[in-house]
């Protein structure tokens, strides 16, 4: 048998098991959930761009909207997908300092966002918004509090995965690991690239 | 590989262990599957019970055996229950069981997550249930519509209950979709193409999609509510005391019915399935028009996203709206007929084997029939408008969810019941069950088309005398008492052949599909050497290689070397922290925001168990 044969039918192995597509069940998995998660966030879009102009009582998006600091939470977003991607690299390589300092810079983007958004909250409280002021600020926080959450959890998957990787348990052959993360991690990313316009940006321009 | 003949891991593990620690950390399908059935099970006659009690209390006008708010929640329960912990989770049963066992694996992509749903489930179950002994159950319907389920108007624990109750089955149903969906696609046998699977596994796939296309949407929606109703936010509500919002009740119905309407689906395509199973076998024929059936059920799962407002035309969406629901919801009669005329074009000419099983399928296709032809009537919106909200809707609804999944679903427990117990369930007690079952049904729920033509209503707790209504109530609950009777006749039929020593074979019934060629009821590994397969029903492809109407009677193994999923206790411990969570917030204290102490620990439970559960190995070291 040829190397790539080899290559080949790893890729449909799992834990012993014959795969019937080329790709492992956690992967498959998490599409999935992946799949199914972006009608979650569908219908907390939906229901936020339903109810935006809803505040007789209150401050609405103008009044609140940082968009400077939501700008920098977003490059910091967008620029640990490539981060991961960085570590995912060094992961299949077997470069144990490439993945480490990688997955840290992301955890690290992780830690900033979610940072971010507990400093813009607190900023709104401050400027008398809270979760129940108007419907504007319940959807707002209801949207983008699931989102940060997703990002925290995300965050501490990651972690865990740099906690591993530090004892060396993310060996090439276990690239998959932090693979299935980072496509997790991915997706987050994306949905606040859907977020981000639609609930800042296009909120002002009204 | 020189030690091969010792005992494999998992015997010597399990004989430690006692037979309650056993089932409690099981992640064996077959097991989970079993446990589904029989937790559902028990749902289902607490259901049916509250369905005798709301029968006795319209058995005549002006009665006054229940209070108009114990008959809230009665009906408000009986739909949650049947809904939710009984045709999902007896449909669940035969996932769990079968669907390994028709693709020829061993087990599901991810058991422990398997059994983290069972136990989900069976909580949220227990869960709903314990506000009946509080006497404060749900009773705003099991669609909970705003404000009806605001706390504005529904101030107790009642709505509670549902919310969380609802939230925390669906994680359940979530993880199932996940589970299921990766399993059907990933762990299929050598050979076992998409179009060589067996229909039910289809119907489960397609069912899967459903799950995960629809559930996050009522997840939302249930989020929105604990926001109104736990944390003071007014989605739902346009006013609250301290004035105008802007909320809007409307949104709860577009969200719950976009979830509700494909969750119809989900209701009716397993029982499809297992029709599409079942007559074949019994008919001694191949299932007629397969790709027909695989591209009509995926038709219909796709026409399911796009007609959840046919059940909003009283709101006054406006004719443009009406239109296009009335004429999506008339596209829909047409995939499902294709699979009518195909389930009879299976039967026609076939070498039919009046089993009780063939009874249950085909008194299911008649009973759907009916169910089927009074939906395409309230496709017609201005028809509708009379319709809605009358016994009517109750008579159709009963006839698609009963007369079609509970049928279908007990002609599968006849059917795959030698396979799952070694028992076979005796022939003359079945057919009583059958005539019993469809008298007392068809007695209980027709009457009700006439009653809701003249303009009972539902959800009402009596009626008065003269509108012509008293007859019609008398034989509905004359019938819902043969129909309760019918069930006991089936448990009867489980202990009596239970106690008996007669074992059945591999194969009782002639089957077409894998699960038929392994001993009843099957190893812990299902199959010694994995099945090759070359074509649909691959059963009768073997046999007919051999030249024989039966495979010799296959030897039990010891299934030495084999990779088995090794017992855990995390699903338990992660389903009791999701639990936990949620109910707490029924107990959160006013100062804390936005969880109480009661979550937090939930939360730190289930975090750590998922992170034990992370670390454990996935199965045991075998004999190599």
């Amino acid at each position: 048998m040829t190397a790539a044969a080899l290559d080949h039918d790893s890729a449909h192995m799992h834990g012993g098991h014959h795969t019937s597509l080329p790709i492992d069940n956690r992967k498959l998995a998490i599409w999935t959930f992946i799949g199914s998660e972006c009608l979650f966030f569908a219908s907390l879009i939906t229901t936020f761009v339903i109810y935006r102009e809803q505040h007789p009582h209150g401050p609405g998006p103008k009044e609140v909207f940082e968009v400077p600091l939501v700008t920098a939470g977003t490059a910091v977003l967008l620029f640990s997908s490539f981060f991961v991607v960085m570590a995912l690299n060094g992961a299949q390589e077997g470069n144990r300092k490439k993945l480490l300092t990688w997955l840290s810079l992301t955890v690290l983007c992780g830690c900033f966002f979610v940072g971010m958004q507990v400093y813009e909250f607190t900023g709104f409280m401050h400027k008398g918004m809270g979760y129940t002021t108007n419907l504007f600020a319940s959807s707002f926080f209801t949207l983008t509090g699931f989102h940060g959450t997703h990002v925290a959890v995300g965050t501490l998957w990651l972690a865990t995965l740099l906690k591993d990787a530090w004892k060396g348990r993310i060996p090439p052959q276990k690239a998959l690991n932090l693979e299935i993360a980072a496509l997790y991690w991915h997706f987050v990313d994306v949905v606040w690239i859907i977020i981000f316009p639609v609930v800042y940006l296009m909120s002002l321009g009204r | 590989m020189a030690t091969t003949v010792l005992e494999p891991a998992h015997v010597s593990s399990y004989s430690k262990r006692n037979v309650l620690v056993e089932w409690l950390t099981t992640v064996d399908h077959k097991k989970v599957g079993i446990l589904y059935g029989a937790s559902a099970f028990v749902f289902f006659l607490i259901g049916g019970l509250e369905a005798e009690v709301i029968r006795l209390q319209l058995m005549k006008a002006d009665n006054h055996l229940v209070s108009p708010e114990f008959y809230n929640q009665l009906f408000t329960m009986h739909g949650t229950t049947m809904i939710f912990l009984a045709i999902m989770p007896i449909s669940a049963m035969f996932f769990n069981f079968f669907v390994p066992l028709l693709i020829g694996a061993r087990d599901v992509a991810f058991p422990r997550l398997n059994a983290m749903s069972l136990w989900v489930f069976i909580l949220g179950g227990l869960f709903l249930n314990v506000s009946l002994l509080l006497g404060s159950a749900p009773n705003g319907g099991w669609f909970g519509y705003a404000p009806l389920s605001s706390r504005q108007y529904a101030p107790g624990l009642n709505m509670d209950f549902w919310m969380f109750g609802l939230q925390i089955l669906g994680i359940a149903s979530l993880a199932a979709g996940v589970n299921f969906f990766t399993t059907i696609l990933n762990m299929r046998a050598p050979g076992m193409t998409l179009m060589r699977m067996p229909m039910f596994v289809w119907s489960v796939l397609v069912t899967q999609m459903l799950v995960l296309l629809s559930f996050p949407v009522i997840t939302v929606a249930l989020i929105l509510l604990t926001a109104d109703r736990i944390f003071g936010a007014s989605f739902f509500s346009y006013a609250l005391p301290g004035g105008v919002t802007g909320g809007d009740p409307m949104l709860w119905q577009h969200l719950f019915w976009v979830f509700g309407h494909p969750e119809v689906y989900i209701l009716i395509l397993p029982a499809f399935g297992i029709i599409s199973e079942i007559l074949p076998v019994f008919s001694r024929k191949p299932l007629f028009g397969y790709s027909a059936m695989v591209f009509s059920m995926a038709f219909i799962a796709f026409l399911g996203f796009g007609v959840w407002s046919h059940h909003m035309f009283a709101t006054g969406m406006g004719p443009l709206a009406d239109s296009f629901f009335s004429l999506m919801t008339m596209l829909i009669a047409i995939p499902t007929g294709v699979k009518i005329f195909n389930w009879i074009g299976t039967i026609w000419g076939g070498s039919l084997q009046l089993k009780t099983p063939f009874y249950f399928s085909v008194g299911f296709i008649a009973m759907f029939i009916i169910g089927g032809l009074s939906g395409v009537m309230h496709a017609v919106a201005p028809a509708d408008l009379q319709q809605t909200d009358t016994y009517f809707v109750v008579a159709h609804f009963h006839y698609v969810m009963f007369g079609g999944s509970i049928f279908a679903l007990t002609a599968g427990a006849y059917y795959w019941w030698p396979k799952m117990f070694g028992r076979l369930l005796d022939e003359g007690l079945g057919k009583l069950h059958f005539w019993l079952m469809l008298i007392g049904f068809n007695l209980t729920f027709f009457p009700m088309h006439f009653a809701g033509l003249l303009g009972m209503p539902r959800r009402v707790y009596t009626y008065p005398s003269g509108l012509g209504f008293d007859g019609y109530n008398l034989a509905s609950t004359v019938g819902a008492w043969i129909l309760g009777f019918s069930f006991l006749v089936f448990l009867y039929n489980v202990i009596k052949t239970w106690r008996s020593d007669v074992h059945a074979p591999a194969d009782p019934w002639g089957g077409a599909t894998l699960e038929w060629s392994i001993p009843s009821p099957p190893p812990e590994w299902n199959f010694e050497v994995e099945p090759v397969v070359d074509e649909k029903d691959v059963l009768w492809a073997m046999k007919r290689r051999a030249g024989v109407h039966r495979l010799p009677e296959p030897k039990a193994g010891n299934g030495a070397g084999i990779h088995m999923p090794s017992p855990s206790w995390w699903p338990l411990i992660t389903a009791v922290g999701i639990l936990t969570f949620l109910v707490g917030m029924m107990f959160k204290p006013m100062w804390a925001f936005p969880f109480g102490p009661v979550s937090l620990a939930g939360l730190l439970l289930t975090a750590i168990s998922i992170f034990k559960w992370s670390y454990q190995p996935v199965d045991h070291a075998t004999s190599h």
